[in-house]
């Protein structure tokens, strides 16, 4: 799917950041020539993330492999970074292609390795900004910013009740300090930034009298095969993709092969589906808001329709909508993520912007032809559908609301 | 908390299907009749144009533009922005008042974002911590036994951190009306019957759909204060809501009084459709800080301190510029260009909890707002 709708990377999408910035600097001292400047380019950076939602969509809306997609999604919300100001206004869909889709389906070392160390994570956590005390740059001022290093063990491995402290903490920012970016934007060793001296982290030591970025590789290596990190993430994985609350067997087999394996994560996938409680029929998931959208654009078969869509469009069936179904584009709340638990996405207000995407963005997308509810809901739900939902399919006013009702059912929204 | 939003939705017993203009049962122990409204003004609120100061003889030379010398005078001191004039009876009744040369504990960075997080979080100037951070109304509902899901309500599109926690409290923009025909509402509660989580939420969704204006019928800021007020009438006493539109680096003139008509047609709007529940509500309007004394060079003022609250309300006891003036001579600002704060924004904040609903000093200044000292009561209401 990444062949037939290329995403830019990183470096395109943060190199229009930059400009954007260079273009406000000369708007304020310039004319109307540089304000004009600076609003197309903005607008083509609006325009830009805009397109990158709809090559998302429609990726899931055309794929055969459903799973990839879903996993790119899951792994981009482990490392969350959420759009924001600076190099991180609209570019972060580049990091999700750099550092996250190449490493779905390798070992979770080179995952960990690359989303934490890449420029979009140092930035939105702070790293950039971490100067080593003893440091050459340390001792003209600046100091530790423990905000990565908390994250890493906190979020992204071992988790919020991992074997770790303070000190751990303390240790692996020192450790991290000399991450940067360079001129072309991309990860930059600083050593001169960097706290002297070797660290313990959980136990062992890392690093010598000469920092290089190799000592930080090496501590995130040991990290990704820790058996606290191989529990939570297969745990994760578990909710994410199973139930809320998954079987402990399950679990079991996914941290033993986490451990057989040094961190293998399609093994671990394999594990996971392996386990016949995976192809339980029991609906018990509520699929996040972009999920659903994607699930509904390939049901209607209109991926063609979403990837070809123009910026307006795209704000009508897909931005707004987002927003309104509290999943913003690229925009989690934090470092955690999206939330997992249905109850937290389907309230009164989201489930509102749910039905009423359902009632409406078909329609929009397919031209005024719409399928027959019948047909549909055979196709769509199968043996899914519940009597309820058959009923109200074929007793709809007419078939737009038939759709929107059939999108709308619980057995669609869940998974 | 003892109730959650699903044992309160399952103790509904009729269906909306066959009431759609029910309104929520009562409950037999409601926290009293006092009404909180917090407005979040987003994007940091020029005080010193809200509030002209035309007694320091400073204003002028800092302000040659935008102190225009126009607006009605409120103190021998305080001349109120123009367009709030619709406001000014509301000052002569008691129901209006300002906290001076005020904000949070926040310093140095002036950033929206921070600052509106600390605000919402009623830290003592620390970055909340973007995974744990809780609101400090939310803190305070969780000593509320007696609040339940519908107590508090957070109104809009934006993420309110200010009711953000573990305690419930519901959420709707006026804007997320479902507009359906009656039979497809009842067929759309008929797919929904088996799943308790999808049938709840639709149910409250066209229930409160129903007491939504169309946008058509209000502007959508007025819309937001309309919806709370039906709210307040009811079984809540608490509404945040945020109004953005306040940063004026350049032509504040224009964006100023379009943000301040915005604010004042929303209060009278929520007077007027508060009826009688007007009488038990008090209104604090908080921005994240100030802005600079001078006026920047293109008519407008940039990131700054010290600030200005308006309180509103028929409990306020109105009329009164709470604070003391610190001054705008050079010295007197703080780094030579914002308004120094000489009151901390959460004081107020914490007043109105205790006066309006009887919230304990020690609970406020330990764990809703840390490290606040609420000093002497300003007495807030009338």
């Amino acid at each position: 799917m990444a062949e037939r709708l290329p995403q830019p990377g990183w470096a395109e999408r943060a190199g229009a950041a930059r400009t954007l910035n260079t273009l406000r600097k000369a708007r304020r001292t310039g004319g109307m020539a540089e304000d004009d400047a600076y609003r197309a380019h903005r607008r083509a950076m609006e325009t830009a993330y805009r397109a990158d939602l709809g090559r998302t969509l429609a990726r899931a809306a055309m794929t055969r492999d459903g799973l990839r997609e879903r996993l790119s999604w899951f792994w981009a919300d482990h490392f969350a970074v959420v759009d924001g100001q600076n190099l991180l206004n609209r570019s972060v869909a580049g990091y999700h292609e750099d550092a996250i889709r190449p490493h779905l389906a390798g070992r979770f070392a080179d995952l960990l390795v690359a989303a934490v160390t890449h420029p979009a994570m140092l930035l939105f956590l702070d790293q950039n900004s971490s100067v080593g005390p003893n440091s050459p740059r340390g001792r003209k001022g600046g100091g530790l910013n423990e905000n990565l290093a908390r994250e890493v063990l906190e979020l992204h491995t071992l988790g919020t009740a991992g074997p770790y402290g303070q000190a751990d903490v303390q240790q692996l920012a020192e450790l991290l300090t000399g991450l940067s970016l360079n001129k072309d934007l991309g990860r930059a060793f600083r050593a001169n930034w960097a706290e002297p001296g070797a660290e313990t982290i959980l136990g062992l030591p890392y690093g010598g009298d000469t920092a290089a970025f190799s000592d930080i590789r090496a501590f995130l290596a040991d990290l990704s095969i820790h058996p606290a990190t191989a529990r939570h993430l297969s745990q994760k994985l578990a909710v994410h993709f199973v139930a809320d609350v998954p079987d402990p067997t399950m679990i079991d087999a996914m941290v033993a092969t986490w451990r057989d394996t040094d961190g293998d994560l399609l093994a671990v996938y394999a594990a996971m589906l392996a386990h016949p409680v995976a192809w339980s029929a029991e609906l018990v998931k509520a699929r996040r808001p972009l999920d659903f959208v994607a699930a509904s654009l390939r049901a209607l078969d209109v991926g063609r329709t979403i990837a070809a869509a123009d910026r307006k469009l795209l704000a009508r069936v897909a931005i707004h909508p987002l927003v309104e179904m509290g999943q913003p584009w690229l925009r989690p709340p934090g470092p955690q993520g999206w939330p997992e638990e249905a109850a937290a996405w389907i309230t009164p207000q989201a489930l509102a912007a749910r039905i009423g995407w359902a009632m409406e963005a078909p329609r929009r997308l397919l031209g005024g032809v719409m399928p027959d509810p019948r047909v549909f809901l055979a196709e769509i739900l199968g043996p899914f559908a519940s009597d309820r939902t058959r009923f109200a399919a074929l007793a709809a006013e007419d078939r737009a609301i038939g759709i929107g009702l059939i999108l709308a059912a619980p057995e669609f929204q869940r998974r | 908390m003892g109730w959650t939003r699903r044992a309160w939705l399952s103790g509904i017993g009729c269906s909306l299907a066959a009431s759609p203009l029910m309104t929520p049962v009562s409950f037999a122990a409601l926290p009293g009749e006092a009404r909180l409204v917090v407005v979040i003004l987003r994007g940091g609120m020029d005080g010193l144009d809200v509030l002209r100061p035309v007694g320091d003889p400073m204003l002028k030379v800092l302000r040659p533009v935008l102190a225009d010398g126009a607006g009605s005078r409120l103190t021998d001191t305080h001349v109120l922005h123009p367009a709030l004039e619709s406001l000014e009876p509301l000052w002569g009744d008691g129901q209006l008042g300002f906290a001076q040369a005020v904000s949070t504990p926040y310093r140095d960075r002036r950033s929206h974002f921070d600052g509106q997080d600390i605000l919402e979080a009623g830290t003592a100037g620390d970055v909340p911590d973007p995974v744990r951070r809780d609101g400090w109304l939310n803190r305070w509902l969780q000593t509320r036994p007696d609040a339940h899901a519908r107590t508090a309500f957070a109104i809009g599109r934006e993420e309110m951190l200010l009711l953000r926690g573990n305690a419930d409290h519901a959420a709707w923009a006026p804007d997320a009306r479902l507009r359906m025909g009656g039979a497809t509402q009842d067929l759309l509660l008929h797919v929904y019957r088996d799943d308790p989580l999808f049938h709840d939420a639709a149910r409250v969704a066209l229930e409160l759909s129903a007491e939504t204006e169309d946008k058509t019928e209000a502007r959508a800021g007025e819309a937001l204060f309309s919806f709370a007020a039906k709210q307040l009438r009811g079984d809540a006493r608490i509404a945040a809501l945020s109004l953005g539109g306040w940063d004026t680096h350049r032509d504040q003139p224009r964006h100023l009084s379009r943000a301040l008509r915005r604010l004042s047609d929303g209060i009278l709007r929520l007077r007027g459709d508060l009826g009688a529940a007007w009488d038990k509500t008090l209104l604090l309007a908080m921005t994240e800080f100030g802005r600079t004394a001078a006026e920047n060079g293109s008519r407008g003022t940039d990131h700054g301190t010290g600030g200005t609250m308006i309180l509103s309300g028929g409990a306020l006891r109105g009329g009164t510029v709470w604070g003391d003036w610190p001054g705008l001579s050079e010295v007197a600002l703080l780094d030579r260009r914002d308004v120094n704060p000489t009151g901390d924004v959460r004081r107020y904040a914490a007043w109105a909890l205790r006066s309006l609903f009887g919230a304990e000093q020690a609970v406020l200044e330990r764990m809703i707002f840390p490290g606040l000292e609420m000093a002497e009561d300003p007495r807030l209401l009338g």
